[in-house]
Order: structure tokens, then C-alpha cells, then sequence
């Protein structure tokens, strides 16, 4: 995984309350069995007619977002499936970070596995930011991992929270995988003695 | 100190505590199905990793499978390599398979339990939300990605932070006719489809009790949609009953000895839960959802909601863009809403006792002329018992459509799905827009609720009919 560096880019209003996973990326593209090229398909039927033309109304049809790297959304982004499918369209349209007062439990975890930072805020924090989306390209976002804070396009500066693992994480570009199999023996060792407690698992 | 149920079979799980409380948790049991585990696979390949317990993971194809002329094969091109793809991952990593054909196969959260594989004070993941079923066995069961299905493949352990307890009260006696389903909508509309995030939640009272272990499983199957991780239901006399002789399940001197264990997990007396929520079963009424989200629901007495009457400008905004995906006026009384469709089936109510809940609901009974009907039963199993007592002549004889297991229309990602503008009455678990088809509409509802739907043509009182 890359490591997650500052970002200093448009932020995308996408002021919907429970954006659910169908909607990030409906099921028929789900049939892949890559990872790569969901990016064209992100909020495939809200973005796109059923013929395929671009809905004009769409945030990230009009020109100003269309290189948006931040969203800003309502309450409880990602509800619903576990589709990781959901975060690898995010990544792969180009958005690296999501703000929201909150997101679901499952989506919220895939993100840190695609160096993708999802941001829990107040929502008179979040309200604020979604006035400054609503500006556009002339209003440029920052978000600084490292000393976890967010300044606006007027210099107003927003702290945020995460928790220190996955943000080391993130910084790192670590595989978890590989952290994991360091413990190895402590795994292994578990196995033993659950095997010896209860021998019918 | 005293421990709930959660807190005692994540204890159980601990590999590892690191020193900021990130915790490494074994897992016991991993269920895998075709939509989100290839990529899973090609990670172990690309790293040259093995599954390091392939007798603790079971794989089946649901969601890409035909209801309809399987013995032809899937038409679908890339549904069809998406299966064959579990199939081969299966064979090159020494996974047990259920093949189409099976009679096992099924529904991924049908199969599990059916098959003993799923069983109290285990932990149990698949890459797919609804997960959450299992914990009906008071097992820790929820959904993971497929970065997690590739972690779980290669270590059998997750890198998890600790949620917190809730307790969900059900007090009372159902009145006839509510069921589960109503108990877990009624929920979910009291907290919000947010209001479990970041807990798990531990269903109790007298009402949870009382239901069999298919209702059981309804109830904990939408706790996802209610936002936590996972649900859980202690296990008691009517869980040992259920899994007493399945395949997976110990058994001899093993049985005796999980059977031990499994009765010291029920939460302690005094355990603390972070929150604590009481609903009273006795004045539940047959509930359905009129929106796009699962906590827009309303009682079948009740009618669609009046945006103007919402003075939260969010809110209002939310329901105003649901009414309009929905194509409903608002303050119509929900019995004159008119279905196109009915679906039966999906791992929230595609079991046994649902079946025979809308057998005798269809008895003698025709469905409207302008409704299409299909019943899929959740596995193979399923299928098979339901046929052995009558149930699908009662259903054909109905005008019913009697399908093959799989996902189905649940979330549409095999042949059946809604066209645009279709109205659904449905047994499923989320109405969002487009789950069962782009411009498709959803209301969520019971098993007899929605076979009293498809029969009169429209959304009905089932207590009256």
C-alpha cells in the first residue's frame, strides 16, 4: 500500500445522509475479480443515465470537482455491505480522503486498508468544511495526517482524531498481513491450547 | 467482574494485546462466498502465502448463482467466472466447496448453521454484512472486507479494536402474526441505522426467547442495518436442539463437553452495558419500511410520512429525496400502496419456518394478476424439506414462483431483479435505491406480510386477512 501523505486538494459537498455502499458502487460491477478500474463506475446511477450520459447535477460531473481528492458527506457514510469494492472505486477515482460526522463500522475499516483516511468530525465542523466544498476549485482543502489537522481555504484550522496504530499505519503504507505474521508463534501457541480446551472446533 | 457474553468470547479469542489496545483475534470459523474473496486469493498468490486453517473455512457460491435452469450453467459471463473462480480458489487452497449443485448450497448464513459449522462461543467472519446471522448462536460472527478475508485466509486471526456492549430488551408476548422481522424493523427504527455503530449488541427478554432459532437468526441477520458490528443471542435449550446432530457439529463425549461450555457464556448477572435499549413486544404491529433507508419504517395502520411536518432541514431533505425515489405521496395510508413484485426468500428470511408462514397465508389463495411472486428458498436444505411437507404445491398452486437457492433479488446480482419503477414487497434486508435493480422500489417486510401483499395486490393488515 502507498503511504498516505498530505493532501491539499478540492473537496467535493456531497451533503446526503446514509450514502450507502449500492450507491458507492452499485452491484453489477461487483462481478470483478480485480481490484483496479472501479474509478469509472463510483456512484455509477447517480452519476451516470441509464444510457450512460453524465448526470450534469452530479458533484463530480461538474468541472470544478472532477479532480476532487476530499469528499465531504452526510451522517453515516458506507452504510450497508461489506463490498470493498466500495473504497477501491473511491481510491481509484482519485479520492483520498472522506469527512463526515460518521461512517459505518465495516467501510470505516476497509478504508485504512486502501490508504484511504476517513475523517469523524462535529457536525458544526463538518458543516463548516461543506460550505467551503460548496466553493469549489477556488477553495483547496488541506489535510495533514502527521499533525492530524485540516485548514481551510480561510486558514481556519480543524484538529481530528485517529487512532495512533491506523494512522501509523497509513503513514507507513504497511501491509497488516505481514505485521500480523511476525506474531506468528504467539498465534500459533493459541492454537495449541484452544485446540487442547476445546477439541471439537 | 462481571462480563457479558461479548466480553467473554472476545476474551476467549485474545492472541495478542499491543500496547496502544489493538487487539490480535482469533478466528475460528470463515465462511467464504464468490463476490468478495477472489481478490482475497490472488493476495495469498501474489505473496506466495497458504490458508493457514483450511478446515476452519467453508466456501459457497450465492450471490452470482441462477435461481432458475441451473443444471445449464450460468449464462452470465462474468457471474459465471466469478463462481468458477471460487471454485478453483477452493481446489488450489484445499477449501471445502459446495458446488451449485449441492444440496448444501445455499445462502453463505444458511449453510452455516445448517451445516454445524456455525456454534456458540466461536468467532466466525465471511466477507459479506450479514455475517451478523450467526450470532443467533451466540456466536461472534459479522462482516469483514476482503483485505480482512485475505488476513483471516493467511493468519485465522483479525486486527481488531474492542466495541462496546448494548443490550436490546424485547419484553412481552408478540400478538400472532408479528414476527421477527417486525421486532428487528421496530428496532432499527428506534435507534436509526446508525445507532449500533461501534457496539455489538446482546438481544434479551422474554419476546427474544420465545423465538425459534430461524427467528433468532432474522433478528441478529439486521443488526448490520441497525449499524453494529455484530448481534448476539445467548444460547439456551432451543440452540443445543438445533445443532444436536448436524454434520459440523461435535459430537459423543465432544458434544457434552461444548455443550458445558457453551452454557457458561450468557452474559453475567450485573454485567454493565454501555447502553440499554427496552421495547415491548406485546404492542408491535406488522411493520414495514416506506423509504430507502432501513429506519424509514411505519406501522401497516400508519401512512407515508409528511416531510413538511420535519423541521430538521437534513432530515427533511433525506425524506423528500426517498419519497421521490419511492414515487409515494406523502400521508398515503400504507394498505393503499399497490406491489408489482413480491420477493421471499434472502438470508434475513429465506429459511424453513418463513416458508411455512407464507404456505399458510397462500393456502388456497391466488396471487393478484397484476403481482409477480417468487419464492427462493435459502439452500438447498431448505428447498428440499419444504417440498418433502407440501410446500411448494401449496406456492405453485398460489402462483407462486418456485425458485432455486441464492441470494437472488435480494440485492440483485444474478438474473432476478426489479426494472425501473417496480414495486417490491420484500423479505429482504435493505430497500436502498437500486438494491434490487436500478429504479426498482423496496419496502421490507415479513414473510406473511409479504405473501398477504401479493395475494390482494397491495400492502395488507396480515392480522386482518
Amino acid at each position: 500500500m502507498d503511504k498516505f501523505k498530505k493532501v491539499d486538494g478540492v473537496a467535493a459537498p456531497l451533503p446526503i445522509l446514509n450514502v450507502d455502499t449500492d450507491m458507492i458502487i452499485p452491484k453489477q460491477f461487483l462481478k470483478t475479480i480485480k481490484r483496479t478500474g472501479l474509478g469509472k463506475n463510483l456512484f455509477d446511477e447517480m452519476r451516470f443515465t441509464k444510457e450512460g450520459a453524465e448526470i450534469p447535477e452530479f458533484v463530480l460531473n461538474k468541472p470544478q470537482y472532477r479532480n476532487a481528492e476530499i469528499l465531504v458527506a452526510g451522517d453515516n457514510f458506507g452504510c450497508g455491505s461489506s463490498r470493498e469494492h466500495a473504497p477501491w472505486a473511491i481510491a481509484d477515482f482519485g479520492i483520498k480522503v472522506i469527512i463526515s460526522t460518521s461512517f459505518a463500522d465495516i467501510f470505516y475499516n476497509n478504508c485504512f486498508k486502501n490508504g484511504i483516511l476517513p475523517i469523524k468530525l462535529s457536525q458544526a465542523d463538518v458543516d463548516k468544511l461543506m460550505d467551503d466544498a460548496e466553493r469549489g476549485a477556488n477553495a483547496t482543502v488541506s489535510v495533514d495526517l502527521e499533525t492530524q489537522e485540516i485548514k481551510g481555504p480561510d486558514g481556519g484550522t480543524i484538529s481530528f482524531d485517529i487512532d495512533p496504530f491506523r494512522k501509523h499505519c497509513l503513514l507507513e503504507g504497511l501491509d497488516d498481513v505481514g505485521l500480523t505474521l511476525q506474531k506468528e508463534e504467539k498465534i500459533t501457541s493459541f492454537e495449541k491450547t484452544r485446540g487442547a480446551e476445546q477439541p471439537w472446533l | 467482574m462481571a462480563r457479558t457474553m461479548y466480553d467473554k468470547i472476545w476474551d476467549a479469542h485474545m492472541v495478542d494485546v499491543q500496547d496502544d489496545g489493538t487487539c490480535l483475534l482469533y478466528i475460528d470459523r470463515h465462511l467464504v462466498h464468490e463476490v468478495t474473496s477472489p481478490q482475497a486469493f490472488e493476495g495469498l498468490r501474489l505473496s506466495g502465502r497458504q490458508v493457514r486453517a483450511p478446515e476452519k473455512t467453508l466456501a459457497v457460491a450465492d450471490h452470482n448463482v441462477p435461481t432458475e435452469g441451473r443444471a445449464n450453467g450460468i449464462a452470465d459471463e462474468e457471474s459465471r467466472i466469478q463462481v468458477e473462480t471460487l471454485e478453483k480458489n477452493a481446489k488450489d487452497f484445499g477449501v471445502e466447496y459446495l458446488e451449485m449443485l449441492d444440496i448444501r448450497q445455499g445462502v453463505v448464513h444458511i449453510v452455516g448453521p445448517e451445516q454445524g459449522f456455525t456454534l456458540p462461543g466461536t468467532t466466525i467472519v465471511c466477507g459479506d454484512s450479514h455475517t451478523s446471522t450467526h450470532g443467533a448462536f451466540g456466536a461472534l460472527a459479522h462482516g469483514i472486507g476482503t483485505s480482512e478475508v485475505e488476513h483471516v485466509l493467511a493468519t485465522q486471526t483479525l486486527i481488531q479494536s474492542k466495541a462496546k456492549n448494548m443490550k436490546i430488551e424485547v419484553n412481552g408476548t408478540l400478538p400472532d402474526h408479528v414476527t421477527a422481522k417486525d421486532i428487528i424493523l421496530a428496532v432499527i427504527g428506534e435507534i436509526g441505522t446508525a445507532g449500533g455503530t461501534g457496539y455489538v449488541m446482546e438481544y434479551t427478554g422474554e419476546a427474544i426467547r420465545a423465538l425459534s432459532m430461524e427467528g433468532r437468526m432474522t433478528v441478529c441477520n439486521m443488526s448490520i442495518e441497525g449499524g453494529a458490528r455484530a448481534g448476539l443471542i445467548a444460547p439456551d435449550e432451543k440452540t443445543f436442539e438445533y445443532l444436536k446432530g448436524r454434520p459440523r457439529s461435535p459430537q459423543g463425549a465432544d458434544w457434552d463437553a461444548a455443550v458445558a461450555y457453551w452454557k457458561t457464556l450468557p452474559s453475567d448477572e450485573g454485567a454493565h452495558f454501555d447502553k440499554v435499549i427496552t421495547l415491548d413486544a406485546s404492542n408491535l404491529p406488522p411493520t414495514l419500511t416506506w423509504g430507502t433507508s432501513q429506519e424509514n419504517v411505519v406501522s401497516i395502520e400508519g401512512s407515508v410520512p409528511d416531510p413538511s411536518e420535519i423541521e430538521d432541514a437534513a432530515k427533511r431533505t433525506a425524506v423528500e429525496r426517498a419519497l421521490a425515489y419511492m414515487g409515494l405521496e406523502p400521508n398515503t395510508p400504507m394498505t393503499d400502496i399497490k406491489i408489482d413484485r413480491a420477493f421471499i426468500g434472502s438470508c434475513t428470511n429465506g429459511r424453513i419456518e418463513d416458508l411455512r408462514e407464507v404456505a399458510k397465508v397462500a393456502k388456497g389463495k391466488k396471487v393478484a394478476a397484476h403481482v409477480s411472486a417468487m419464492v427462493v428458498p435459502g439452500s438447498g436444505l431448505v428447498k428440499e424439506q419444504a417440498e418433502q411437507e407440501g410446500l411448494d404445491k401449496i406456492l405453485i398452486e398460489a402462483g407462486f414462483d418456485w425458485r432455486e437457492p441464492g441470494c437472488s433479488m435480494c440485492l440483485a446480482m444474478n438474473a432476478d431483479k426489479l426494472e425501473e419503477g417496480e414495486r417490491c414487497a420484500s423479505t429482504s434486508n435493505r430497500n436502498f435505491e437500486g438494491r434490487q435493480g436500478r429504479g426498482g422500489r423496496t419496502h421490507l417486510v415479513s414473510p406473511e406480510m409479504a405473501a398477504a401483499a401479493a395475494i390482494a395486490g397491495h400492502f395488507v393488515d396480515v392480522r386482518k386477512v
